[in-house]
């Protein structure tokens, strides 16, 4: 029904707007309540109470990086298998058995990224 | 859809922005009492019966403390990300359901909704770690990114998995109130026990709770993304991850305990919430008990659970559950067989992974014991 869709997407995307207003009204009664008094010691940068040394924005681990490259490779991988999912059971056995099949090459493309050491900390 | 509607959709989801606010509440309070419990102390006490004001009394303090901001921050970012943290948690209760009629959106593909939503509060841990311009906390959300990213795989898996499984029982699988309806006989719990385990360790793990709290870490990195914010903003976080406790705890009982399946529920409609809540708090309670015996893990061991271990496990999970449903779809087998033989599987799966992290323990323990021995 098409009436039933404008009211279940009416309901998420003013959800959306209270999420936002809700919390942003919490800022604004914290912001007429709250005491302010700004001062150079409040303004530096927290670091356990030692006066902060170098840039804020340090370096840290490549691999990180990595495996946010691994994620994006198996989220897409979810996006295949979503609509796979959904219409699975009227397929022909073929196109049912070359989804399991990518599946497989996937697999072993994390073995082999295992077997290379990109999932060890070194 | 006419302005009536649009009033109607504003009221309840006023009532529901309320509802999870108090819900926040309600947990945190019972977090401090149980935890209190389990460690032979009393917990709050003073702030009115058994302390159950105190949470409520703590959220007044935040309001009223000041909002202090470093002068090295990017303002816009760090104003902004709050927001984003606690809107995408907030928009997955839209399409939650609390009995069989009662639902304010209930989406067809409700499942693929929530796997996506759940992926966006990664984007504002992100962003508060760096805006805030400070070394910890540019730690913190990347430990926070890679976590959430990794563990939101096998979580996935284990999802879809449950919406494979659904489709031998009704014809809106992907659809959380489809989901619950067709687990009216037997819940997945009891079907497909590997993918509620992924399920609740991804979970934890999305949510930060320990022995997850990596991207926390008081003790090394003073609370990781959140370490400049203060007052009502930091409180947003707090928020958040206690809705988001919340939020994966009523997940795991629609997919995972039935719903507000029990015993006469069909009679008896007003028992269903009853129940409903009754699951979800008894997993929440589950979660409680997790935190307090355990310490925090290390990193690389955490990234390492989650791809060596939970992924190829609730890979193999999935194909197995796709296999068997369709198996059985094309042969016509008896039910009770296919649900049988998905559960021996899972379970004989469960039993592989636990026997890996034993020996990969006892290996680890001997070569520390080696090491003293010199």
């Amino acid at each position: 029904m098409p009436g039933e869709y404008a009211f279940n997407w009416a309901a998420i995307a003013i959800a959306a707007v209270f999420g936002f207003g809700g919390v942003g009204s919490f800022f604004l009664i914290s912001r007429i309540l709250a005491p302010r008094r700004a001062s150079t010691l409040t303004a530096i940068a927290y670091e356990c109470g030692i006066l902060p040394t170098g840039e804020g924005n340090t370096r840290y681990n490549v691999r990180y990086y990595l495996f946010a490259l691994f994620f994006l490779i198996f989220a897409v991988e979810t996006v295949f298998l979503f609509p796979w999912a959904f219409v699975f059971l009227d397929l022909p056995p073929a196109a049912f058995y070359s989804m399991i099949i990518f599946l497989v090459v996937l697999f072993f493309g994390l073995v082999y990224a295992w077997r290379k050491g990109v999932l060890s900390w070194r | 859809m006419t302005l009536l509607d649009l009033i109607t959709i504003a009221v309840i989801v006023f009532v529901l922005f309320n509802g999870v606010l108090t819900v926040v509440l309600g947990v945190i309070w019972a977090e401090r009492k149980a935890l209190a419990r389990l460690q032979q102390r009393v917990g709050p006490s003073r702030t009115g019966p058994s302390g159950i004001l105190q949470t409520a009394a703590d959220a007044v303090k935040l309001m009223l403390k000041e909002d202090v901001r470093p002068g090295s921050v990017n303002r816009l970012i760090f104003y902004l990300a709050p927001l984003l943290i606690f809107t995408p948690i907030f928009m997955l209760w839209m399409v939650l359901p609390f009995s069989s009629g009662l639902i304010l959106s209930d989406l067809d593909i409700g499942l693929f909704y929530v796997v996506a939503i759940l992926g966006l509060s990664v984007v504002g841990h992100v962003l508060a770690g760096w805006a805030s311009n400070n070394k910890y906390a540019l730690l913190g959300s990347a430990r926070n990114a890679a976590q959430l990213i990794s563990y939101e795989l096998p979580l996935v898996f284990a999802v879809l998995a449950v919406g494979l499984l659904a489709q031998t029982a009704t014809d809106r699988p992907f659809s959380l109130a489809g989901i619950v309806e067709a687990q009216g006989g037997v819940p997945y719990l009891l079907i497909m026990p590997l993918g509620f385990a992924l399920f609740l360790v991804g979970a934890l793990a999305e949510t930060a709770r320990i022995p997850f709290d990596i991207p926390h870490a008081e003790e090394e990195i003073v609370g990781g993304a959140f370490v400049e914010y203060s007052g009502i903003r930091w409180g947003v976080f707090f928020l958040t991850e206690y809705a988001g406790l919340a939020t994966m705890a009523f997940l795991a009982a629609i997919l995972f305990l039935g719903g507000w399946n029990g015993p006469f529920s069909d009679q008896f409609p007003p028992l269903q919430p009853l129940y409903l809540i009754l699951k979800i708090s008894a997993i929440i309670l589950l979660v409680f008990w997790i935190r307090a015996p355990l310490p925090r893990l290390r990193i690389d061991q955490l990234m390492a659970f989650a791809w060596k271990l939970a992924i190829p496990a609730s890979l193999v999970n999935l194909v197995v559950v796709a296999t068997v449903v369709y198996a059985q779809q094309r042969n016509d087998w008896e039910l009770w067989l296919a649900g049988g033989i998905i559960s021996v599987v899972s379970i004989a799966l469960a039993v592989v992974t636990g026997f890996i992290i034993q020996r990969r323990r006892e290996q680890r323990l001997n070569q520390f014991r080696q090491r003293w021995a010199q």
